[in-house]
């Protein structure tokens, strides 16, 4: 996030586009509503009435992949009724002559054909974002799971740009992350492009410092994404190891991750259970978790904060950190003597920019949000106040392009997937939670009323959804929470493993799945109990 | 001592300063003055309704509530005085009379020992007004988080209140007047059935115990002292501060942490409730290695430490550093991650190596 979560509270207008916030993150929702008590205007953008939907003035329930659309028909909008924040623009961006020509091609009814909003609708959530005092934008992974992406964050980009939205409080561009650590992950350097710190891998000089602290010199070429090493496996990716991730259900199309899991000639996992990933291993490591090991996390804000240990670990199970470290060792690797998580996040704070103001004890209280840059830095609740990382704010000339796969008559319906607020993930700790299957007791595929009886299915029965890929079976909620034409359900349930589905395609730039969008076919099921997942 | 506006007044005959849009209880909190209050709470707009709060004020007939009145320049303010204990104590015996009971565990909630504290300052343990009690408890609600026991209820809304500002779910409301008040949702059925969402915040802002944990209280025979660690929520990117209550080396409940930077006291339902997965059976309690018949057996440390390495490094012996891949948790702590792009960096040179971010 751009901003600080206490500045949910401070915009005048709203914008959320592919965020399930009141499901899945709760507590920043509970922000947006006061903003909302006060006055705050808020337009929501999904394919889904959510529950966001409930709350806003403006609702753009758009086609499940044309955000790129409706984004370029506000900024015409915005441009048309000299909305564009012009000494803002002269100041702090590049590139927004050629940006607002651009834009004049995309108008409402253009982007209407496209996305199914009303132009009239689209015009209006323009000129409220447009005239906003305070505009924030808030996303999540409905912008991004998508083989348009980046394209999706950049149109929101040029819309914070133009309109000299960001860098000032109650404004901004807020990813809301989803995972408790995704930030952090990212943060350590868990990527294929960067050292900790964002210190890109690709430039020599972070290769002779890291080569300094560590003793040995790291290719300057790129690693490869997820999606790629899954692809490769078998092939020129021999083994792998997992850490606390049920790759097999949570990914997208689960029959090939299964066989390129298979296919290794070794799988190390770290898990808390024997999820479906760490059942295909050769070794499987038990890790400590919640309240059971010392350690840090980072939040979707950038603040570092301390986890701490309140009861003995189970059994003989160890943290993550500790576990990989003894491999290593055992490995022949050098360097990973470690006695404690401290040590560890010391280590990481000596090498990472963002980080480098910080260490365990400075962190005790979470006061702090990145970048720390030195010593006494107080912290950067605020990105970009008096400038962006690159210098100048760049838009971007985005096109609206198709999702990887678009309905047909094989094919009629769009699918689309995400989180619902009582469980999390591939449910291995919240469905271990007592009392959790008492609000969610299974997983439902959300059709809109009207395509239950035209599609001859029933209210609570049983169908088979299919995509290219597999076919799960599911029952049926009839609900107007899903529009026409779409339906929906999250990923969390191991007995309807909704992402044998999914996978059509991918971003080309950062190789994120579309797990927003896919096309399906729902039919009745005939016999009962007769047809299995795939 | 004044500060930017020069604003002043008199506490207990002392000048002191203030903001404008204080009250008079804020004030007096800021300066350790110990005035009892049971239906407020500091993140919700003051109510004034148990009238415990009064203070006097020097031209005012009578007593004011400190909570809903304003801080003014120049007030003489009076918050302890014979008169005013008095008032207080018969509030509290009144209060406690209606009540079926004054101790409940404190495994009940953040708040759930308030009453009980004050009715103990102040003595008022009598059943002076012994008879009728407001509210009625549910027991019909079969939900497995929220005690819904209204006999305990002393009607100062905080749950509603919370509920409505804090969470803006506004899934309970009040129902009739004096002692027939209720508080209860929408249609008057279970909370399943409202807009509730099981956040909890009603029963850690209840000051009687009237709403309590019920996965916390599940615990109460356990006879240990409860510990409370401070650590952070793990199921989502918001990271609320959370106290993580132990008994020994059980996890009995989660408190929400009022001071915490990124959620200032709130929680969800998976924050509040979905905790118990750390004790399941089901966990890893050692490292399994694959035998000969391809069964995933225990092992010890020791050997499924070398089974592994010997595993990741005959592939790398055999096909290179770049046919290792590791990949990253988004849910393990920082130094997981951080030890992971370490393994494969600073032990092989690449950076082959992603987390679950792209899927
Ligand atoms: S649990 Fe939360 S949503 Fe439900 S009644 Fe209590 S405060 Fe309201
Ligand atoms: S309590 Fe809920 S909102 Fe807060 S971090 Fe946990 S999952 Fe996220
Ligand atoms: S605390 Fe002031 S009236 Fe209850």
């Amino acid at each position: 996030m751009s901003n600080p979560l206490r500045d949910m509270e401070k915009p005048d207008v709203i914008f959320c586009i592919g965020t399930n916030m009141t499901e899945c993150h709760p507590v920043a929702a509970t922000r947006l509503k006061k903003a909302i008590r006060n006055g705050a205007k808020m337009i929501v953008a999904d394919p889904r009435h959510i529950g966001l939907s409930d709350m806003a003035d403006i609702n753009l329930q758009l086609r499940v992949g044309s955000d790129a659309a409706l984004l370029l028909g506000m900024a015409h909008v915005i441009q048309r009724e000299g909305l564009v924040d012009a000494g803002f623009i002269a100041d702090r961006t590049a590139e927004a002559e050629a940006f607002l020509e651009h834009v004049k091609e995309f108008t409402p009814e253009w982007a209407s054909e496209i996305c199914g909003v009303d132009p009239a609708l689209i015009e209006e959530a323009a000129l409220l974002y447009g005239r906003a005092e305070r505009g924030a934008i808030y996303y999540t992974l409905g912008i991004t799971e998508h083989i348009c992406g980046v394209d999706n964050v950049q149109s929101l980009c040029n819309l914070a740009l133009m309109t000299g939205n960001i860098g000032r409080e109650g404004t901004g561009i807020n990813p809301m992350r989803g995972q408790n650590n995704i930030q952090g992950a990212g943060d350590v350097g868990a990527i294929p492009n960067n050292y900790p710190g964002f210190q890109p891998v690709t430039d020599p000089a972070n290769q002779a410092k890291f080569a300094k602290a560590w003793g040995r010199e790291v290719d300057l070429e790129l690693g490869i994404t997820k999606v790629r090493a899954l692809e490769q496996a078998g092939d020129q990716i021999r083994a792998m190891l997992i850490d606390g991730e049920n790759t097999l259900v949570t990914d997208p199309d689960r029959k090939h991750c299964e066989h390129a899991l298979k296919s290794l000639d070794f799988l190390v996992v770290c898990d808390l259970f024997l999820t479906e990933t760490a059942a295909l291993a050769d070794v499987v490591f038990p890790a400590s978790g919640f309240g059971e090991t010392d350690g840090t996390q980072t939040n979707t804000e950038r603040r570092v904060q301390r986890l701490r240990k309140a009861v003995p670990p189970a059994g003989e199970s160890k943290p993550d950190w500790w576990i990989v470290s003894q491999l290593a060792q055992r490995m022949g690797f050098k360097g990973f003597e470690y006695d404690s998580a401290k040590e560890v996040f010391n280590e990481l704070c000596s090498l990472s920019g963002t980080y480098a103001g910080l260490n365990w004890d400075r962190i005790e209280f979470g006061e702090y949000q990145w970048p720390v840059p030195e010593d006494g830095h107080p912290g950067t609740p605020r990105l970009h106040e008096d400038s962006f990382i690159n210098g100048r704010g760049i838009f971007k000339m985005i096109r609206y392009r198709d999702p990887a796969e678009t309905i047909d008559d094989d094919y009629p319906v769009w699918l689309t997937t995400g989180r619902r607020l009582e469980s999390y993930h591939s449910r291995t700790q919240t469905g271990r939670s007592s009392g959790i299957d008492y609000l969610l007791p299974e997983e439902l595929l959300e059709v809109h009323p009207d395509d239950v009886s035209a599609w001859g299915i029933r209210d609570g029965g049983w169908v088979n959804m299919s995509s290219r890929r597999g076919s799960v079976r599911i029952r049926v909620k009839a609900t107007k929470r899903s529009p026409r034409g779409t339906v929906f359900c999250s990923f969390s349930f191991n007995d309807v493993p909704v992402n044998v589905l999914t996978g059509s395609g991918y971003d080309p730039v950062t190789e994120t799945a579309e797990l927003k969008v896919c096309t399906v076919k729902i039919e009745v099921e005939t016999e009962t109990g007769g047809v299995a997942a795939d | 001592m004044s500060d930017k506006s020069g604003l002043t007044l008199f506490l207990d005959g002392e000048e002191v300063p203030f903001t404008r849009g204080e009250s008079i209880f804020q004030v007096s909190e800021r300066h350790e003055k110990e005035i009892p209050t049971l239906c407020y709470d500091d993140r919700l707009d003051a109510f004034g309704g148990c009238r415990l709060c009064v203070v006097e004020l020097e031209g005012a007939r009578n007593p004011v509530a400190s909570c809903t009145t304003k801080a003014e320049a120049g007030m003489r303010v009076t918050t302890r005085s014979g008169k005013l204990e008095m008032h207080r104590r018969v509030l509290l015996e009144l209060v406690v009379s209606e009540n079926r009971e004054v101790d409940v565990d404190e495994l009940s909630g953040y708040a759930s020992q308030e009453m009980a504290t004050l009715v103990d300052r102040y003595e008022a343990r009598t059943g002076r007004f012994e008879g009728r009690q407001s509210g009625a408890s549910r027991p019909d609600d079969p939900n497995p988080f929220i005690l819904r026991d209204y006999d305990n209820c002393i009607s100062c809304y905080r749950c509603v209140r919370v509920c409505a500002e804090q969470e803006g779910d506004y899934a309970i409301s009040i129902m009739g007047r004096g002692f027939d008040t209720q508080i209860t949702t929408e249609f008057g059925g279970i909370l399943k059935e409202s807009a509730c969402t099981f956040c909890g915040q009603c029963i850690q802002t209840c000051p009687t115990g009237a709403l309590g944990d019920i996965k916390a209280l599940r615990h109460k025979e356990i006879e240990l002292p409860i510990e409370k660690t401070r650590s952070i929520c793990i199921y989502c990117g918001v990271g609320c501060s959370v106290d993580i209550m132990t008994k020994g080396d059980k996890i009995v409940g989660i408190l929400p942490a009022m001071d915490g930077p990124a959620n200032e006291g709130a929680l969800c339902v998976k924050g509040q409730f979905a905790f118990d997965f750390v004790h399941h059976p089901d966990r890893l309690k050692t490292p399994f290695v694959r035998d000969d018949q391809g069964e995933l057996v225990p092992a010890t440390w020791d050997d499924a430490l070398d089974k592994a390495a010997a595993g990741l490094m005959a592939a790398v012996n055999e096909h290179g550093r770049h046919s290792l891949y590791a990949i990253a948790s988004g849910r393990a702590p920082n130094e997981a991650g951080f030890m992971m792009q370490k393994l494969v960096r600073a032990g092989l040179g690449t950076s082959y190596i992603d987390n679950c971010s792209r899927a």
